[in-house]
């Protein structure tokens, strides 16, 4: 499969967009925009798994949780910790908690997986809610941001904004590569009908587990990000709203490209700072979860296919056709499901 | 342990198991029969213990009128969200019910919020139960918790009888295995959906609403009480009422005598106990249906 000429386009455009933001943006902007890249990368490592194998899982927050955990228990308290060792063990932990759920949960389907996978999130939570380990509810501070030697310093909120950019583009490649590799097409293949697959031969388990525990790891990457910003950690970033937040991004924008992930991400985010804008909604603004949960609604009822079918939807309503290229992938788009 | 001491937690735990197989039954009913991963069902139990506290003024304080009145709300609203929510679910693929359902919990949090407030709050015994039975020589058992463990288990026994013995739990099974045929034997399978559905909610709200009592009434009780009941119907296989009767029991005595023996890890425990059993048997202990 060749890469779209138009799609690489759009996804580059909205990276050259993120580079150039610094250049408006004022620090409050570039904080909350940190943030969204963040989500980004979650949401990808979340499309990797529901979107590309077919795969529902209900625990994302988990592994990003324990990547974020990770760096902060990892670190020495009294000096910055080398991000050469902190990042990659963080990927690790996260990746080791992945293999273990992803081991027992891949051994259950559809509906059987989606809560397991929720259940066992909600174990993380519980582990580090109400074990001395995770510092209880109020969860742990970072002391010292995690640093490169002296020149990369990930405290100045610029510097950090362009290495989580770097990560995001990173991210995105990867994904993009893996998925047009061996193991991308045996994941496709899975997704679209995994009796097939099994009956021409393959095992599909490992590379399920595969797929989970490389999203595992990617969320764990996303979790050292967050602590990077933010400097601490609590139990609410491995608690289920956060898992299902993530879900929503890459529904919203459009299951199955990886560019739906990203722009998910920041639908969603935006969204959510347009709710909880007191300047909009003055009081009401603290029920911000109630425009939310509507507007979740609204889309699951409206725009199944998410943001990425928009133009069509558009199209479909205004003119009453559609586009006869997009009518054929839409018709791929069925084969695949069915 | 002393044995009176066991006796009160084995008691503690057969009534917090009955209570979660109450939950746990609406669930597998929703799913069972229409096919709907519900995850707003914990809501519902949410719903009911704040019923049980902003309706007792109402009800002149008089706890079973407030049941009564509960429970008729609940009918009604399981019954209106049918038609205006889940009927346009289940044709839709797992993803759009989790996701929309999800949705519907933050709306209902706060509608919560916004009719009652962030509050905790306490709802006392009704005066004919708030006695004791002596247990042995100096423990006393509480008669409510009793009475929570009977209404719990009548209610299951009332169940199983409907759907075993009667004409609506035969056409309801039979709309779980194919709902076209039913539907062309001139069954309005659509009016029994909304029927199951009702009697979902009502079972979710009747369990928040005599809970309240034993446990205070705080705004995240609901997604507490879902995931455990995930873990229940999980572990009793999906869709089988008579799996998450033993599965609910067994959450149950798990977490009673976790928190008795191994305070620290109770938490974690009856997650750990899931995993073995998906270890041993991947889909649950017994089949769907049964």
């Amino acid at each position: 499969m060749g890469i779209d000429k138009g799609k690489a386009v759009f996804v580059g455009l909205i990276f050259l967009a993120l580079a150039l933001y610094p250049l408006v943006g004022d620090s409050y902007g570039i904080g909350l925009i940190n943030k969204v890249m963040i989500y980004a990368i979650l949401a990808l490592s979340l499309e990797l798994l529901v979107g590309s194998t077919g795969l529902i899982c209900f625990g994302q927050a988990a592994f990003f949780g324990i990547g974020a955990y990770a760096a902060v228990l990892l670190s020495p308290e009294d000096a910055a910790a080398s991000i050469w060792l902190l990042l990659p063990a963080c990927v690790l932990a996260a990746a080791l908690y992945a293999l273990f759920v992803g081991a027992l949960s891949l051994r259950t389907k559809g509906v059987y997986f989606i809560m397991v996978t929720l259940a066992f999130a909600q174990m993380a939570y519980y582990v580090v809610h109400d074990t001395a380990l995770g510092g209880g509810s109020d969860g742990i501070y970072l002391y010292y941001v995690p640093g490169m030697d002296t020149w990369l310093d990930l405290g100045k909120p610029l510097i950090l904004y362009f290495f989580t950019l770097l990560f995001l583009v990173w991210t995105f490649v990867f994904l993009a590569i893996l998925l047009r590799s061996h193991l991308g097409r045996a994941l496709a293949g899975i997704r679209i009908n995994e009796q097939r697959m099994l009956a021409s031969g393959f095992t599909t388990y490992p590379y399920k587990l595969a797929a989970f525990v490389t999203s595992g790891g990617i969320a764990g990457l996303a979790g050292f990000l967050f602590v990077v910003q933010d400097g601490f950690v609590n139990p609410e970033m491995l608690s289920w709203h956060l898992s299902g937040s993530l879900l929503m991004m890459i529904i919203l924008g459009g299951l199955g490209h990886l560019r739906g992930a990203l722009i998910g991400a920041f639908a969603f985010v935006f969204l959510q700072e347009f709710f909880k804008s007191t300047a909009i909604f003055g009081d009401f603004a603290k029920h911000w979860h109630l425009g939310l949960g509507l507007t979740i609604i609204l889309s699951v009822a409206i725009l199944p296919k998410g943001l990425i079918g928009l133009p069509e939807w558009v199209q479909m309503r205004l003119f009453g056709y559609r586009n006869p290229r997009q009518v054929e992938r839409a018709d791929a788009r069925e084969d695949r499901h069915s | 342990m002393d044995f009176s001491i066991f006796l009160i937690q084995l008691l503690n735990a057969l009534q917090y198991g009955l209570l979660l197989y109450l939950v746990a039954m609406g669930l597998t009913l929703i799913f069972g029969i229409m096919g709907i991963i519900n995850l707003a069902h914990g809501s519902f139990y949410m719903i009911g213990a704040y019923m049980a506290y902003a309706l007792a003024p109402l009800a002149g304080g008089n706890f079973f009128i407030t049941l009564v009145f509960g429970l008729v709300l609940a009918v009604i609203l399981g019954y209106l969200l049918e038609w205006a929510f889940f009927s346009f679910l289940y044709e839709r693929e797992h993803l759009q019910q989790v996701l929309m359902t999800y949705g519907l919990i933050l709306v209902f949090e706060e509608i919560r919020s916004l009719l009652v407030g962030d509050d905790v709050h306490g709802v006392p015994i009704p005066a004919l139960l708030s006695g004791s039975i002596p247990l042995g020589d100096v423990m006393t058992y509480p008669v409510y918790r009793l009475f929570v463990s009977g209404v719990c288990l009548l209610l299951a026994l009332g169940l199983y009888f409907v759907f075993t013995r009667t004409r609506l739990g035969m056409m309801i099974r039979a709309g779980s295995v194919n709902r076209e045929m039913v539907q062309s034997l001139g069954i309005d399978i659509q009016f029994l959906y909304r029927v199951v559905f009702a009697a979902g909610v009502a079972l979710a709200v009747l369990a928040g609403m005599i809970a309240a009592p034993i446990s205070s009434v705080y705004p995240g009780m609901g997604n507490q009480i879902l995931i455990i009941c995930f873990v229940v119907v999980v572990i009793g296989g999906i869709g089988s009422i008579r799996g998450a009767f033993f599965a609910a029991l067994l959450i149950g005595l798990v977490d009673t005598f976790g928190k008795v023996w191994l305070p620290e890890a109770s938490g974690v425990l009856v997650y750990v106990l899931m995993a073995l059993i998906l270890l041993w048997k991947p889909s649950g202990l017994f089949k769907a249906g049964g």
